[in-house]
């Protein structure tokens, strides 16, 4: 089956959409490139190409991990699921 | 990294890496990948003149920029450095430079002929634009016409000098169209080639990081130096979080968030390389073979201009949304992993990897493909932004002029 979602690292907490778009309460199917696993997740919104989801609920302040790393922190509460970008989360730096 | 991904091809064999290209063999040494004869202006005044000559003379291409006048300190060196620097890459096989008035011109000229190759240099105070174009085309055309007799010969691989830099990134760079660059150096480091990064600003996030991948701890003391000067610089000049500038409104468009996400997309691009130093804008690299970081700005003419004069032969340029960026004398090869940017602008992509994406392709089999296509431009092919037109060569100006 084609994979839908990417993951960088095992620890990241959000994936990055593969395929053109996923939609609304459609099963994803994700790979996580460190390890070679897989995983599944349902996803709440619909978030295009290049975009991220969230893997785990996140809450005001909680960092967003990438490559393992942190790349910013949530600005407004997020539900496993959801689409992850400007509207929700911010850098660290500037 | 990422071990399974940077395996064998899936038919379970290794390619072959050439050990030679077919390059133009320069007086220092030096081979080019390309063969031009530029005419080069000093200053902004001089571009008219500039590009009368190209245009009289067929085969020639001028560099108009718009600076070179009043330029003072560390602004003036760098102005000289990347004008000497220009005119000294393999990629040019002789030079027109003219400039206003005869002091700079000459400064330029000399640094140039250091190099050994033909150069000449021609002022316009008290003669005029359309005496200086008489001389000018004259002295053109004898070089054009010697530079078309030079043929390509064989090439050690290590006669590459590769510089990198990505545009218009979005997760698919760091997916990978950046990490295929990263197996291309992982690849061609050991056999003996120059290679160099920048975009001192788009590491913000992933500095310390990226501060660890120095060979030695002078380098990686130096990184953290040059980093930190330029963010200092960055949090002086900004009005605002720098919204829309880092990451770019394409970056976002195409899901990049913030410029610590975009920071470890753009550190994929150096693979498991260590870096041996660190450079200034548009310097010369000068302890051998191996992989070099370059203080630059992040915008992608300005970066690819810096390392073409500090003598890189040939540019791999990831892309995510779709910069169309190309260079007067450094050949600059595309590619991208976004299947939606190979759909709608494939003219500029000279390398598509989207197939990683679905999982066709794999993280090595991307890299032997880039080699591929390296060693073809090197070679000759034209690139997608050769074809195009694109020469955008823009001059990086440090501070205002006196």
């Amino acid at each position: 089956m084609a994979t839908d979602i990417i993951i960088h690292d095992k620890k990241d907490n959000v994936g990055v959409v593969v395929t053109e778009k996923i939609t609304p309460k459609q099963d994803c199917k994700c790979w996580i490139m460190e390890d070679d696993s897989s995983t599944d997740i349902q996803s709440m919104d619909e978030i295009p190409l290049g975009h991220k989801i969230a893997m785990t609920d996140l809450k005001e302040g909680d960092t967003i991990l990438k490559y393992g790393h942190d790349i910013g922190k949530v600005v407004k509460s997020i539900k496993k699921g959801e689409h992850v970008h400007v509207h929700n989360v911010k850098t660290k730096k500037w | 990294m990422y071990m399974f991904i940077t395996s064998k091809r899936k038919s379970g064999k290794l390619m072959e890496i050439p050990k030679s290209f077919l390059g133009y063999k320069r007086e220092n040494g030096r081979a080019g990948t390309r063969n031009h004869v530029i005419i080069l202006p000093v200053d902004d005044i001089s571009n008219a003149c500039a590009e009368a000559v190209a245009n009289n003379i067929k085969g020639t291409i001028a560099l108009p920029h718009s600076y070179g006048r009043l330029q003072f300190g560390a602004d003036l060196e760098l102005h000289f450095r990347t004008m000497i620097g220009t005119g000294s890459n393999p990629n040019v096989a002789a030079v027109i430079v003219i400039g206003i008035e005869p002091k700079w011109t000459k400064r330029i000229v000399d640094g140039i002929a250091k190099t050994g190759k033909p150069v000449e240099g021609f002022h316009i105070e008290r003669t005029g634009d359309i005496g200086t174009v008489m001389k000018a085309s004259k002295k053109a055309q004898e070089f054009v016409m010697w530079a078309s007799e030079k043929q390509r010969e064989e090439c050690p691989i290590s006669d590459l000098w590769i510089s990198v830099k990505c545009g218009e990134s979005d997760t698919t760079s760091g997916l990978a169209s950046n990490p295929t660059v990263g197996n291309l150096m992982d690849k061609l480091e050991p056999l003996g080639v120059h290679l160099c990064f920048g975009e001192t600003s788009e590491l913000t996030g992933a500095e310390k990081v990226c501060a660890n991948r120095g060979a030695t701890k002078e380098a990686s003391d130096k990184f953290m130096k040059t980093w930190s000067a330029y963010n200092d610089f960055i949090l002086k000049e900004a009005t605002d979080d720098l919204s829309e500038s880092q990451p770019t409104a394409g970056n976002i468009a195409g899901g990049l968030t913030t410029i610590e996400e975009k920071a470890f997309g753009n550190f994929q691009k150096i693979g498991d390389c260590k870096f041996i130093d660190v450079l200034e804008p548009a310097e010369e690299p000068k302890k051998g073979k191996g992989l070099y970081f370059m203080d630059t700005s992040s915008a992608a003419a300005e970066c690819v201009t810096l390392q073409a004069a500090a003598g890189f032969n040939i540019h791999l340029f990831p892309t995510g949304q779709g910069n169309i960026v190309g260079n007067p004398i450094e050949p600059v090869v595309k590619l991208t992993a976004n299947p939606l940017t190979v759909k709608s602008m494939g003219e500029h992509i000279d390398c598509d990897v989207s197939k990683i994406l679905s999982r066709e392709m794999n993280l090595s089999e991307a890299g032997d493909k880039l080699i591929e296509t390296t060693i073809r431009v090197a070679n000759g092919r034209l690139t997608c932004a050769e074809a195009l037109g694109h020469k955008e060569f823009v001059m990086t100006k440090l501070y205002r002029s006196a």
